[in-house]
């Protein structure tokens, strides 16, 4: 079972997108999805965490004893969520406080302890980063467009940027349409991009 | 009175799931049978309870004295998942047939960001309830503040698992089949729990 490395990396975008086909990580494309670039933020940052763990855990898994593997990943990717927080705190403290408690909480996201159980435990270095790469900019698009959509819908603005006039739907804002939106993009999905 | 504020904000008005959007990927997992929603949420609200008194106490007495804070994240998920290890032991031991109700959903928790993320908020953050000003919680108020929004954890997911048995017997669209209509619904509960907004 040998993957291009093309196909490792492009498989993330879409046949394994992992908001809407493994559905992973909803917290987070839910909580921060307020506006397109708080979506963006959140995905890049995930993605941040997303490689570098992917690209440690593919080198520790060969020395790591089977029963403790779990407990070893959590480790590492914890480490690189602190160095993440230190970063960001340091460059870019407004998205910071924006996304708040969602930063720490990668530690937890699904994706990153997913991937690497199932990519990064079993393949190499340069592989595993590829995949963490595709893998993240399927998520952070996803998130991307689903805060864009409930930026227009919520506060008529795309990207900050005024489009319509009036304040929006505050609904889509709040947390009613977070579900609403995800549910009704994940249905255009189904309907257009998945290939059964 | 206080406490009541705490229990009524925390179960209804900023319900932890439908207003924070925390621990999502359980409660679409586990929440198709209404017996596994409950299960799921015995299980949460046990370890919720239990790992915000350890993670407060750690933080105190531990991590601020020595000035240690940034490590929070690393020693919460460290101790979280090692208290889920021993809580499964333990019940295990003590009670095979709560065991045998909740074993299965234990593993799970460790990667619930409900239960991180209520830790984190209790020592990071400021709540005000009421009319009062905004503080830091104490332990009593922290423990009751963990216990209530894990009961309304418990709450959305047994409601929601109610209606998604119904869902379930109904003819939906092919493209909106599983997840998207769940999803759906619960921006429909979300909408529902809005209107206790302003209530504490």
């Amino acid at each position: 079972m040998t993957m291009s490395k093309f196909s490792i990396f492009t498989k993330g975008l879409v046949k394994e997108n992992p908001t809407f086909v493994l559905l992973l990580g909803l917290c987070p494309t839910l909580a921060t999805t307020t506006s397109a670039v708080n979506g963006l933020s959140m995905g890049l940052a995930t993605m941040f965490v997303l490689v570098l763990s992917n690209m440690a855990i593919s080198l520790v898994a060969s020395y790591t004893p089977d029963k403790v593997h779990i407990p070893v990943y959590i480790v590492v990717i914890a480490t690189f969520v602190t160095l993440l927080q230190f970063l960001m705190q340091a460059y870019t403290p407004d998205i910071y406080a924006t996304l708040g408690l969602f930063i720490p909480l990668i530690v937890v996201n699904c994706i990153v302890l997913g991937r690497a159980e199932a990519f990064a435990s079993k393949n190499g270095v340069l592989d595993s980063a590829l995949d963490g790469i595709g893998i993240g900019i399927g998520f952070t698009l996803a998130l991307t467009v689903l805060g864009l959509v409930r930026e227009i819908l919520g506060s008529g603005s795309a990207f900050g940027w005024k489009l319509l006039p009036g304040d929006g739907m505050l609904a889509f804002v709040m947390a009613p349409g977070a579900f609403l939106c995800l549910g009704y993009l994940m249905v255009l999905f189904n309907k257009f991009l998945k290939k059964e | 009175m206080e406490y009541l504020l705490i229990i009524v904000s925390a179960i209804f008005v900023n319900n932890i799931m439908l207003a924070q959007f925390l621990g999502t990927c359980p409660f679409i997992g586990v929440s198709s049978k209404l017996s596994t929603a409950t299960g799921m949420s015995g299980a949460v609200c046990f370890v919720i309870t239990l790992a915000t008194l350890v993670t407060y106490l750690l933080n105190t007495y531990l991590l601020v004295p020595l000035g240690l804070e940034f490590l929070q994240t690393i020693a919460f998920i460290l101790v979280i998942a090692s208290l889920v290890q021993m809580v499964e032991i333990v019940l295990k031991k003590i009670s095979p047939s709560l065991y045998q109700a909740l074993g299965i959903f234990l593993p799970l928790i460790t990667t619930n960001c409900a239960v991180l993320g209520v830790a984190i908020n209790v020592v990071t953050k400021e709540f005000s309830f009421g009319s009062g000003v905004p503080h830091m919680l104490n332990l009593g108020e922290s423990i009751v503040y963990a216990f209530a929004t894990s009961l309304g954890y418990g709450l959305a997911m047994v409601l929601f698992a109610g209606l998604r048995e119904h869902l379930a017997l109904n003819e939906v669209p092919k493209a909106f089949k599983g997840v998207p209509i769940a999803l759906i619904t619960v921006g429909i509960l979300a909408m529902a729990f809005m209107g206790f907004q302003g209530l504490v």
